[in-house]
């Protein structure tokens, strides 16, 4: 019967395990933030604030982890967001069409994503290059189409950025006596959509199960038969892809185009990403650990801004704390554990 | 045993740039027997293997599997043919599951069935009696386990050859009896099993057949009981038992008189067993055995190479710490590693900067050689020691191999060292400078200074060396010196028991 048991109770994987302890923490500083701050933290509209604001960070989160999994890197994101934002605003202003602007934002991601894909897989040149290029690229592209913000102001976009899905059961009474609903934009949808299938494919799809074996061990996941170019390229597709969608995300949420649009993105996905319990070195990850992870960067920030250190240097360190503490917690928790192994 | 022969490999060739490597082996393996290939260090196993598994094309002779001939373009393609190969790192990957470990990249289709594979795999689990279970991450897995788990994806990818590079080396006791039991669990089922080991016990214990190869040819194949230990280790060495017999006229070289040098007491360091040890001034002491046998690793960690994990060391009497290379260096110790390329040589650096390197690191960072100083010293030691180059600003990369060897020396004897451990200093290099070496151990000695030195070739420890210690599977089985130190006393002490 005892065997029976353990059999029963496998030990976590440690992917499993980093994202638990991510969920965890997330959970216990949001209640510490209910308990102790109140306000806003007591309305379910702070949670969906959140994912508002934050939803194309969500989305590029994800692209990175899939490709960080696999043992890379990508800091083009952020930048290939703004791109998107002001191809898409300007193509939109001259009279464009919405289906064809989604299509224009999908395919600069996708181009992107091809490029560095290609030449990080097939021409074998280091990641962190290839996408601080594309990063420059980007960043210079965007800036050479308009040095000006500019405002969208296409009728058709207007209605789909002002569309919001309003939730009567999870909103509160105003002080005038009103129920006020839980709003939610669009974008979130396209959010949490991102990340189901991310998860599905990372989980039960041959391919998303090469990302991690390419990223354990890449000489293995070799000698075990696995295309290990082919799979490093598509990771970088994934990743411009979701570079693209998270543009127009972006582009819903704010409704303008602006050169310094999702400035430092890239290394908020990244901590987002590593938050969540993926490892730089690779094989160790998980999208839905990512969602929490930016849950979790956001929330801390919040929580400074309501503590009243309004200034925007408290929100920079305390998210570098946050992932020095993340990082220091992953590693004692992993060493811990291939010591308990030897034993 | 069945005495249908499955592989056959004829006249095998590999040419590497100004080696011959493989030069006319041939190996034959049948079903369901379990054949050692043995030999030292450079003999061509591993070249023989590597052709074997595509790694490798070899440039003449041929392979036949089960009677028809065949050419292996890549391990993927070995694999295909039934050829499979579990190395001694592991290849798998820690970060998924056993059962995942055991059919990616081989599995159609682009969902993965979880479910599916897991009933699969702890069918093969079971049916192979290995102790693990196919959700558990295989880096949650003993060492052992992970191999096992490699050569169950072997087998169930039909493998008819399967080929077990070094297996056990970093396995425990216990864990290399499981290995042996899964091994002839496969031998019944009639797979051909190739074990390539350095530990002679184990290769009595578990294997049919054993080939000994030498020098990149074939020495001969013979059934393991038929084989002796002692003749083994003569084969694989290379002389035979009667003409070693009439060697051995070492002169006697006691040390009784000077005093204790360095003495150590149950040291031991990550990759070394405990061991005591001690050498006298301007004495010359050996470490021999096979390769694996832990010799190299001993002295690693006299020098503190490796992590040292216990143990007391004093020099000339009093207690120092020892834990890493710089401590034994400002203790006066100096090393010269196995691995030239890897640990010795900076290829792109001069020879100048090669050879002022150890001083350097002893001086600080704060006090460098001065240009003038470190042309001076390359001067002086390019000619003492006789090193053939261009100049002292050539690359050491485009030095010969005996030169390279010469330039690490002179790196060392520029420290000064009351001790220095010479680690198969002649490995590789030609005769003539082989017998320079020697030389100047010889004179080292005469000057004061203790030396260790290591050869896979015994004759020449027996030439510079006045005592030998024995080691065999990781432990020291013998110290021999004076009358005993002739080559038949050391091979049967390396090969245990009597001959």
């Amino acid at each position: 019967m005892k065997m029976n048991n353990a059999k029963n109770r496998e030990p976590l994987t440690d992917t499993q395990l980093l994202m638990s302890i991510t969920i965890v923490i997330f959970v216990v500083m949001y209640l510490i933030a209910m308990i102790f701050l109140g306000g806003g933290f007591l309305h379910a509209q702070q949670i969906f604030d959140m994912l508002n604001d934050n939803a194309s960070l969500i989305i590029v989160s994800c692209g990175l982890t899939i490709v960080m999994i696999g043992g890379g890197i990508d800091i083009s994101v952020g930048a290939v967001t703004s791109l998107v934002v002001m191809s898409c605003v300007l193509y939109l202003n001259n009279g464009g069409n919405i289906l064809v602007s989604i299509f224009l934002a999908v395919g600069i991601g996708l181009a992107f994503g091809l490029v560095q894909g290609f030449l990080i897989s097939y021409l074998e040149i280091q990641p962190f290059i290839v996408t601080l290029a594309g990063m420059f690229f980007a960043r210079g592209m965007t800036t050479i189409l308009s040095v000006n913000p500019q405002k969208a102001d296409h009728e058709g976009f207007a209605k789909l950025r002002d569309a919001k899905i309003e939730i009567n059961a999870l909103g509160y009474t105003a002080k005038n006596g009103n129920l006020v609903p839980a709003r939610m934009e669009l974008g979130v949808v396209v959010a949490l959509a991102c990340v189901v299938l991310i998860f599905i494919l990372l989980k039960y799809l041959r391919l998303g199960r090469n990302f991690y074996a390419m990223g354990g061990n890449q000489q293995s996941a070799l000698m075990l038969g696995i295309n290990v170019k082919r799979t490093r390229f598509l990771s970088y597709i994934l990743s411009g892809l979701l570079s693209g969608i998270s543009g127009y995300v972006f582009m819903l949420h704010t409704g303008a185009g602006n050169a310094t649009n999702a400035a430092g993105m890239e290394m908020n996905a990244i901590a987002s990403s590593i938050i969540g319990g993926t490892l730089l070195t690779g094989g160790v990850g998980n999208v839905a650990g990512t969602f929490f992870g930016t849950l979790t960067l956001t929330t801390i920030k919040k929580i400074v801004v309501s503590s009243g250190l309004n200034d925007p240097w408290w929100q920079s360190i305390t998210t570098g704390g946050m992932l020095c503490f993340f990082i220091l917690l992953q590693s004692v928790v992993l060493s811990k554990r291939s010591k308990k192994k030897k034993q | 045993m069945q005495e249908e022969v499955l592989l056959q490999m004829r006249h095998i060739e590999k040419r590497f740039p100004g080696v011959l490597a493989l030069n006319g082996v041939d190996f034959t393996l049948r079903k369901g027997e379990i054949h050692a290939l043995m030999g030292e260090n450079g003999a061509g196993k591993s070249t023989l293997i590597k052709v074997l598994t595509g790694v490798y094309q070899m440039d003449g002779g041929e392979i036949s599997v089960e009677g028809t001939n065949i050419s292996i373009r890549s391990p993927q393609d070995a694999q295909n043919k039934g050829i499979s190969t579990v190395y001694q790192e592991i290849t798998l990957c820690p970060n998924l599951t056993v059962a995942e470990n055991m059919f990616i990249g081989r599995e159609g289709g682009a969902w993965v069935k979880h479910k599916d594979y897991e009933k699969r795999a702890d069918e093969i689990l079971t049916h192979l009696g290995i102790p693990a279970r196919s959700t558990q991450q295989l880096g949650n897995c003993s060492l052992a386990v992970q191999q096992m788990v490699a050569i169950a994806r072997a087998v169930d990818m039909n493998c008819k050859v399967l080929i077990l590079d070094e297996p056990t080396s970093s396995l425990d006791d216990k864990e290399v009896n499981m290995l042996f039991d899964l091994m002839r669990d496969l031998k019944a089922k009639g797979v051909g099993i190739i074990f390539v080991t350095h530990f002679l016990e184990q290769v009595y214990e578990v294997s049919d057949r054993i080939t000994v190869l030498r020098n990149g040819e074939l020495v001969g194949e013979y059934l393991t009981e038929e084989l002796p230990q002692v003749e083994l280790v003569a084969k694989m060495i290379g002389k035979e038992l009667d003409e070693l017999s009439n060697l051995g006229d070492t002169e006697e070289k006691e040390h009784k008189d000077s005093e204790v040098l360095y003495e150590a007491s149950n040291l031991s360091s990550t990759d070394a067993m405990p061991f005591d040890f001690s050498i006298r001034k301007g004495e010359v002491n050996g470490f021999t055995g096979l390769l694996g046998s832990g010799r190299s690793e001993s002295v690693r960690a006299i020098f503190g190479a490796d992590k040292v994990t216990g143990g007391s060391v004093k020099i000339k009497g009093k207690p120092v710490k020892i834990t890493k290379p710089i401590d034994a260096m400002k203790n006066g110790i100096g090393y010269l590693a196995e691995d030239r390329k890897r640990d010795g040589i900076i290829a792109e650096l001069s020879v100048r900067e090669n050879i002022i390197l150890a001083l350097q690191v002893m001086n600080g960072l704060f006090k460098p050689i001065s240009r003038s100083e470190a042309e001076a010293f390359a001067d002086e030691y390019i000619k003492v020691l006789n090193i053939k180059t261009a100049s002292r600003e050539t690359p050491v990369g485009s030095l010969s191999g005996g030169n390279q060897q010469k330039v690490i020396l002179a790196r060392w004897l520029l420290t000064h060292p009351d001790y220095l451990i010479l680690d198969e200093p002649t490995r590789g290099i030609d005769v003539g400078t082989k017998l320079e070496i020697q030389k100047l151990v010889l004179k080292l000695a005469e000057e004061g200074v203790s030396v260790t030195f290591i050869s896979s070739e015994v004759e020449e420890m027996l030439r510079t060396c006045s005592r030998l210690i024995v080691m065999r599977d990781r432990h020291i089985v013998g110290e021999l010196k004076g009358a005993d130190l002739n080559q038949t006393q050391v091979m049967k002490t390396i090969a245990g028991g009597e001959a």
